[in-house]
């Protein structure tokens, strides 16, 4: 039994970060590996997959209809505990602050799942971060697409050259103790009213 | 130390806060479920019931009763909105991860309700010609009568959807059906569906009624998907339902703190009650960060006033909710008993001794006692027997005494109960 393969199962509604955490597991040389995104019918997946790991995004609401369902269910071995060493608490704090949740049949091998869930909690959080990345490169985007607007309002209003205007923007927001976009902002929603 | 302050308490008047503060902590995170019944810890968040103790309550929505368990376990959270059965079920340890949780403080009284879909009310009066205001047993006996006629046409039984296994929905739908003569396990499926999308899930067919807290009852039954059938006060009046749980281990290594908030809570739950601040609670819980459902239909519910359906058959229910009054913030031990009691009936747990020691351990009135004083705590004996007074009767008439639970269990014929524990009849 403790050298049998781990069936894992992930539950993840975000199609993305779900292939990570596949890839991950598949890379750490799982290969029961089953994820989905759509909890309905999960009673039915897990009758047929008997999986001794579950991972769940901690943001999914669904997460109390797993419970009910395994203190209904004889299939899955009970109870179901959250966390495999209650004692790791900096594990435990990682995993729920990356957004982990899982459930593991109890009486497996601390050691065997602890992999597992280290795993989860890394490819969650570089999920997050590249989320975050993407969110940054796009509000960089935003704001120099807005700049670039503000100074061609100045140019035009104001007879100036691109360098004159990308001046008088950097040298209002010195003064303003502002971010240079909040004030290419301003400008631009002030010609929208004004113009 | 007595920590005992006056609860009428108005002003600003304690003692020199820099004298008796030996903790550190004045910011308290308390996770919550965007129900009404958070209204205690939004009225005390927003109205400055925290603040005026010296604290600052900051609120963090969250999407499921696991992740309220597991944050306040792993200390993410210090305080949090629970079930009243939750804190009872971690002492009995019970459930996915039962860290040992206590509360020292009841949200209120109220605000459950039970609606099946407008299609399988209407089967029921066909079948029972049910009378227009039917009480909540008619219409469980009703119900009754449709799901044999469905059983015997070899149809798959309705389902009905709870919020959590460890819940107060979860007893007072099962209590509803089997005094309607339905077996909860064997004759409806019952899943669990997250409150906020038991609409939708109505709408969608993918389940033919749910027993949930307000707002989302009233949601229902005004889209015209459902119709109210019981009120929580139907199943029985003084029943609990959220409380106000955290580690024990916090609660004694943060006294004073503890202290404050209990007083800060019990003057929101003053406030709460009062009708002349529902308007300004219910802009509050409307809020998208609250409770995010329409202030209209808050308001409503903070009224008792109840649509039962969308043509407009309404109900008033005096005191639908009860934050304050008649000691609602009390944690009576006798209701933790009866909470161990339903677990017992159900298969959750068995009866024991130690059973009832864990049980009462998850309730603290003496916390209470000593944050709000003696005079705030009812007269009457803590493991009172429940059931037996004119406004407050079982919905079938049972009587429960806290100190003869495995009798009491053993009075309804429907239940789980002497089945090795287990609760599982049928795993679809």
């Amino acid at each position: 039994m403790s050298q049998a393969e781990l069936t894992i199962l992930v539950i993840d509604e975000n199609a993305i970060r779900a292939s990570i955490i596949e890839e991950g597991l598949r890379e750490a040389g799982h290969e029961r590996v089953t994820v989905i995104q759509e909890v309905n019918g999960v009673a039915r997946t897990i009758d047929m997959l008997q999986p001794d790991v579950i991972i769940i995004d901690i943001e999914n609401p669904n997460r109390d209809m797993m419970e009910h369902l395994f203190q209904l269910t004889r299939t899955v071995g009970r109870p179901i505990a959250m966390f495999v060493d209650r004692s790791d608490t900096a594990s435990i704090e990682a995993a729920v602050e990356a957004g982990v949740s899982a459930y593991i049949v109890d009486g497996l091998k601390k050691e065997r799942v602890k992999s597992i869930l280290d795993m989860a909690v890394s490819r969650f959080n570089a999920f997050s971060r590249l989320r975050r990345e993407l969110a940054e490169a796009r509000s960089a985007l935003e704001e120099r697409k807005v700049v670039e607007r503000a100074k061609g309002i100045l140019m035009k209003m104001r007879g100036l050259s691109e360098e004159e205007a990308f001046t008088l923007l950097r040298q209002s927001a010195m003064n303003e103790k502002k971010k240079m976009a909040d004030i290419a902002q301003s400008i631009v929603t002030a010609a929208r009213l004004l113009l | 130390m007595d920590m005992t302050t006056s609860s009428d308490r108005t002003g600003p008047s304690l003692p020199a806060p820099a004298a008796v503060r030996p903790e550190g902590v004045r910011v308290i995170r308390a996770g919550f479920i965007p129900l009404v019944d958070a209204s205690v810890l939004v009225a005390a968040s927003v109205f400055g019931f925290a603040e005026r103790e010296g604290l600052r309550l900051e609120l963090v929505r969250d999407v499921s009763w696991a992740n309220v368990r597991d944050r306040l376990a792993f200390r993410q959270f210090d305080v949090a909105h629970m079930l009243s059965p939750m804190p009872v079920a971690t002492m009995l340890g019970l459930g996915s991860n039962p860290s040992p949780t206590i509360t020292p403080f009841s949200l209120g009284r109220g605000g459950n309700a039970i609606t099946l879909s407008t299609r399988l009310f209407s089967r029921m009066q066909a079948a029972a010609g049910l009378a227009e205001g039917a009480s909540a047993l008619e219409h469980a006996r009703a119900l009754a009568l449709v799901v044999r006629a469905m059983k015997d046409a070899g149809v798959p039984p309705p389902t009905l959807g709870m919020t959590y296994p460890f819940s107060s929905h979860n007893y007072e739908f099962r209590y509803w059906l089997a005094a309607g003569g339905i077996d909860p396990d064997l004759d409806v499926r019952l899943v669990v569906v997250p409150p906020p999308l038991t609409s939708d899930a109505l709408e969608a067919g993918a389940i033919d009624g749910f027993c949930v807290g307000a707002p989302w009852n009233m949601v229902a039954s005004e889209r015209g998907l459902g119709r109210i059938v019981a009120a929580k006060q139907d199943i029985w009046p003084s029943a609990p339902e959220k409380v106000l749980g955290m580690r024990p281990d916090w609660a004694e290594t943060h006294v004073e703190t503890v202290m404050r908030l209990l007083v800060a809570l019990d003057a929101a739950a003053r406030w709460c009650d009062q009708p002349e601040n529902h308007n300004a609670l219910a802009d509050a819980l409307a809020h998208p960060g609250h409770v995010g459902a329409p202030v209209e239909i808050i308001r409503r519910v903070l009224a008792g006033e109840f649509c039962l359906d969308a043509a407009g058959t309404r109900r008033v229910i005096p005191n639908y909710f009860s934050f304050h009054a008649d000691h609602a913030g009390y944690p009576r031990p006798s209701h933790a008993l009866w909470i161990y009691s339903q677990m017992i009936r159900w298969g959750q747990a068995r009866y024991s001794e130690e059973g009832v020691a864990a049980a009462i351990s998850s309730y603290r009135p003496d916390i209470y006692r000593a944050a709000l004083g003696d005079a705030a705590a009812p007269a009457d004996d803590d493991l009172r027997v429940e059931g037996d007074r004119p406004d407050d009767r079982f919905l079938d008439g049972h009587v429960f005494d806290p100190r003869r639970i495995a009798d009491y269990v053993g009075e309804f014929p429907i239940a789980r109960h002497g089945r090795d524990g287990s609760a599982d009849e049928d795993d679809t």
